[in-house]
């Protein structure tokens, strides 16, 4: 369990700087989960813009925000489903950490995924207006990624 | 000659019995040393918080307010069996709403129930034993402020020999401290960040590998362990293994955030709920004395 939570662990690091999961000569990870985990990666990106102005670590910027809130705004519009195809949960695939109640829970996934809309959707509304109203709606923001995190990710966090 | 040596054997079985119960006993807190104190309700707030008392008292999946009701009913599973956290709402019958302060003091710090029974180390006494007696009455204080919930408590699911709680007795002596786990000269922030996650945040009960017989191993401090729900990993957060900047580290402890804007999921987004509502010095303190715990300390 240990090993083999370190190696998966070691994959999604390697994928993450720059494709070199190959290398490491795993099984060839499905297209799915490297688009699935290309799409977590931009959702960390542009909520990096506004949380590190929430945070106060860099100046707010209006415009900057407001772009940043609606790219998020976007990808929660993408079609998610091809995203998630059967047989991609963490025990099939190694780079995953995906829980198989994201198949059994498909409801409750797609409520889910549906609740970080509704948040981003929150923080399109006020992201240009001023860093008061922004910050008051990051918390739910973080909540709803949390929130799938806890039922539908491997933990290791 | 033969009856010499029954009787001999009798009394030394006796001893056994007698030493047994007495290594086993369950100790309470000297007497008054929490229930003479004057509890502060809104200062108990803050232990509340940073004790996090919700985390595991709340209803499975309760948010926001409804954090404040301690109905219990959350399952910890375990290599020894699944616990469910009982109704410690101050209902007067399903929770612990008839108690006293001293009884409050004595379950919280020693484990100890008020009929004298043990309570499993799944409840974290055995950081809780290092917290100060006036943080325990506030904490009471705030206690009393909170609604009562009738939800039924769930017994544990746990088996034989664990289900003998008087082996417990043995287990606190072997694994409930009267010193801290880092020792060594720490910096005032520091200091006051070990006091909150040694004796009240209780980070170590996750974060530090266990031995076979369930208690931390504090040689190993925050090295990482393996999640007790059989899923993945609960991550190594010594100084060698979290390479986050103190103020990376305070404001995860507030937002949820990594400092790659990969958020927390599973307990730990439970703890961030708890710790946002701490003051930022605190989450700062926690900070320093985790950048202070080294892996050979």
């Amino acid at each position: 369990m240990q090993i083999s939570t370190t190696r998966s662990f070691l994959l999604l690091a390697a994928l993450t700087i720059g494709g070199a999961g190959i290398a490491i000569g795993q099984t060839e990870v499905p297209a799915a989960v490297k688009a699935r985990q290309g799409q977590m990666q931009l959702q960390s990106f542009y909520l990096s813009t506004l949380g590190e102005m929430a945070r106060g670590n860099i100046d707010y910027d209006a415009d900057a925000a407001q772009a940043s809130a609606d790219s998020l705004v976007a990808i929660a519009a993408m079609d998610w489903d091809p995203l998630w195809p059967e047989g991609t949960a963490t025990s099939e695939v190694e780079a995953s950490r995906a829980l198989p109640a994201i198949w059994t829970d498909a409801e409750g996934y797609a409520a889910a995924w549906d609740a970080f809309g509704t948040a981003a959707a929150a923080v399109q509304g006020v992201a240009g207006g001023g860093l008061d109203g922004l910050r008051a709606e990051m918390g739910a923001l973080g909540q709803s990624c949390g929130g799938c995190h806890d039922d539908y990710r491997v933990s290791n966090d | 000659m033969m009856r010499r040596l029954l009787s001999a054997a009798a009394l030394i079985a006796l001893i056994c019995v007698v030493a047994g119960l007495w290594l086993t006993r369950a100790e309470r807190l000297p007497e008054g040393a929490v229930a003479s104190l004057a509890g502060d309700a809104t200062r108990g707030e803050q232990v509340f918080w940073a004790a996090g008392c919700a985390s595991c008292h709340a209803a499975p999946d309760a948010e926001g307010e409804a954090r404040l009701v301690l109905a219990g009913g959350e399952a910890f599973p375990s290599e020894f069996g699944t616990f469910y956290a009982p109704n410690v709402s101050m209902h007067p019958e399903r929770g612990i709403g008839s108690w006293d302060a001293a009884a409050f003091a004595d379950a919280v710090q020693r484990g100890v129930s008020p009929e004298g029974a043990h309570y499993y180390p799944v409840f974290p006494y055995a950081s809780y034993a290092l917290a100060e007696p006036q943080d325990i009455a506030d904490l009471w204080a705030f206690w009393q402020t909170l609604p009562a919930s009738d939800a039924e408590n769930r017994p544990h699911d746990v088996g034989f020999p664990f289900n003998i709680r008087r082996g417990i007795g043995l287990w606190k002596r072997l694994y409930v401290h009267d010193d801290y786990a880092v020792q060594g000269p720490l910096d005032s922030d520091a200091e006051r960040g070990r006091y909150l996650a040694e004796a009240l945040s209780h980070c170590g009960e996750c974060h530090t590998p266990r031995d076979a017989l369930g208690g931390l191993d504090r040689a190993r401090w925050f090295a990482g362990a393996p999640n007790p729900s059989g899923r993945g990993r609960i991550p190594a957060i010594d100084s060698d293994d979290l390479n986050w900047s103190r103020r990376e580290i305070a404001q995860y402890l507030a937002d949820g955030f990594t400092p790659d804007f990969d958020v927390a999921g599973g307990h730990m987004a439970s703890v961030i709920a708890n710790l946002a509502n701490l003051p930022e010095e605190d989450r700062d303190a926690i900070a320093a004395y985790v950048q202070a715990v080294s892996p050979s300390k």
